[in-house]
């Protein structure tokens, strides 16, 4: 069977309708939709005010958040909605043992869609299984984060457009999950992908078969300066501590890829840097007052990407 | 010497399957994959690295009393591709099948990936895409090479295909 035809019978068998499990089942179609429908909202809120008035989100997150769950209860405020709140697991029932399939089978009586965010991978997947309204996956482990690469889509197609571009992804490619759903997105715009990393944090393998799959055009680097000179878009990770056995072996890694603005004097001048946030030290602030830095932009895109997602969900234009 | 006069050193049996031009090797992994423990009460005959022409050496499985259909062993194909399943009844071969690929399987294998959710607590069997080189889990995406497709077979119970 040619490769092709594989893959789109993979997606198609993961493929989960009217719920958002991964970027892979996103189509350009479906995201220049989504991305129009925010570039309006963006431009006269006023379009979609009111409009799921009376509706309510379910915000399950079993890991911490901060961005997204407000950027979330946000949008969906600002569409007229309500949000409920799981609260933290230590205070709620799973602390009791439930598990994620009864967690969601009960929330959704409570809410018109559900956000998850747990710790497993494909726990999205197994949750949309059980319920019937809309659900987004709002970070599975190491596996996607879909609602993160529309607004960084948003972001990239602001600054610098979606197409004929050259995008470098560095950091923890490993377990980066919003950097495996963006590789996935950008599969479907002409864009060539870099990726930066030490060896040990290189892309999964999954990732990578799918990436090749799809013919996209990428390159594998552990250091940024073969690249950086032909960025448009530099995105930017975490190297987190927990990955390494050693402190002294993460210190070593961790610093050959922090930028500043020396870092930064090979790249072009329009060069647009992004971070998913939050960032520790990886990003030295110096560079928060350039015209390159995109990342604080990005995270504010998060409120209309995801009233236009939102709105798509429970029934509007997108 | 022809195959079928091999397979009498086994055993012959009156009815039932037999699977035969399993891969060398792998005639456990087949029992595993089939669910057949012998708790079910089947006698099952097992021939192992015995001469073929077809494969130089290959494994034979017999089960007693039990005819499997063509969506039970279909699952085989991803240890042992070149099975052939004959039923017998009355001591004759009275239908011959090759193993067919299937798109995906259910319940056979575990997750390689602990943070699977498939390996937490949860209602849910395991489900597995097969590609050309290997499988894929459908819940976490991660990918199992062909060859070490056996190594993770979960030998707590048996599945079942999905066409």
């Amino acid at each position: 069977m040619p490769r092709d035809s594989r893959r789109r019978r993979w997606l198609t068998h993961v493929m989960l309708r009217d719920h958002l499990i991964s970027a892979a089942h996103l189509s350009r179609d479906d995201i220049e939709a989504v991305l129009d429908h925010a570039a309006a909202i963006d431009t006269d809120p006023g379009i979609v005010h009111g409009r799921h008035a009376g509706r309510v989100l379910a915000l399950c997150f079993f890991e911490p958040s901060t961005r997204t769950k407000m950027s979330f209860e946000t949008a969906m405020k600002r569409l007229g909605g309500d949000t409920v709140d799981m609260g933290a697991v230590e205070s709620s029932s799973v602390k009791k043992g439930e598990s994620l399939a009864d967690t969601v089978r009960v929330i959704e009586g409570y809410a018109d869609a559900l956000v998850l965010r747990h710790p497993s991978e494909g726990s999205a997947k197994l949750a949309s299984e059980f319920v019937d309204v809309p659900l987004v996956n709002a970070g599975d482990g190491a596996g996607q984060h879909p609602s993160q690469t529309l607004l960084d889509l948003y972001t990239i197609r602001e600054n610098a457009g979606l197409d004929d571009i050259t995008v470098g992804i560095m950091g923890d490619l490993k377990y980066g999950r919003t950097v495996h759903s963006l590789a996935h997105a950008l599969t479907e715009f002409d864009v060539r992908q870099h990726f930066i990393s030490p060896e040990s944090l290189r892309l999964p393998r999954n990732v990578r078969y799918d990436l090749h799959e799809a013919g996209a055009q990428v390159r594998e680097h552990t250091d940024l300066d073969e690249v950086l000179p032909e960025l448009d878009v530099l995105y930017v990770t975490r190297i987190q501590r927990e990955r390494f056995p050693e402190e002294r072996e993460y210190r070593e890694v961790a610093g050959e890829y922090r930028i500043d603005n020396e870092v930064l004097a090979s790249a072009p001048d329009d060069l647009s840097v992004m971070h998913p946030l939050p960032r520790v030290d990886e990003i030295a602030p110096e560079v928060d007052e350039t015209a390159r830095a995109k990342y604080f932009d990005q995270a504010h895109n998060g409120v209309p990407v995801r009233m236009a997602l939102l709105d798509g969900l429970l029934g509007g234009e997108a | 010497m022809s195959d079928t006069d091999k397979e009498l050193r086994v055993s012959k049996i009156r009815d039932g399957t037999v699977i035969d031009h399993v891969t060398a090797g792998q005639a456990l992994n087949v029992l595993a994959i089939l669910g057949i423990d012998g708790s079910g009460g089947e006698s099952v005959s097992v021939g192992m690295n015995v001469p073929s022409d077809k494969l130089g050496l290959k494994d034979v499985v017999k089960v007693e009393g039990r005819e499997l259909s063509q969506s039970e062993v279909d699952v085989l194909s991803l240890i042992a591709p070149e099975a052939t399943i004959n039923i017998i009844r009355e001591f004759d071969v009275i239908e011959k099948n090759r193993v067919e690929q299937t798109d995906s399987v259910t319940g056979i294998l575990v997750c390689p990936n602990h943070n699977c959710i498939t390996n937490a607590d949860e209602p849910v069997r395991t489900e597995f895409a097969v590609l050309d080189d290997g499988v894929r889990c459908s819940y976490c995406g991660t990918m199992v090479r062909e060859g070490d497709v056996a190594e993770h077979i979960d030998t707590r119970g048996s599945g079942e295909t999905a066409l």
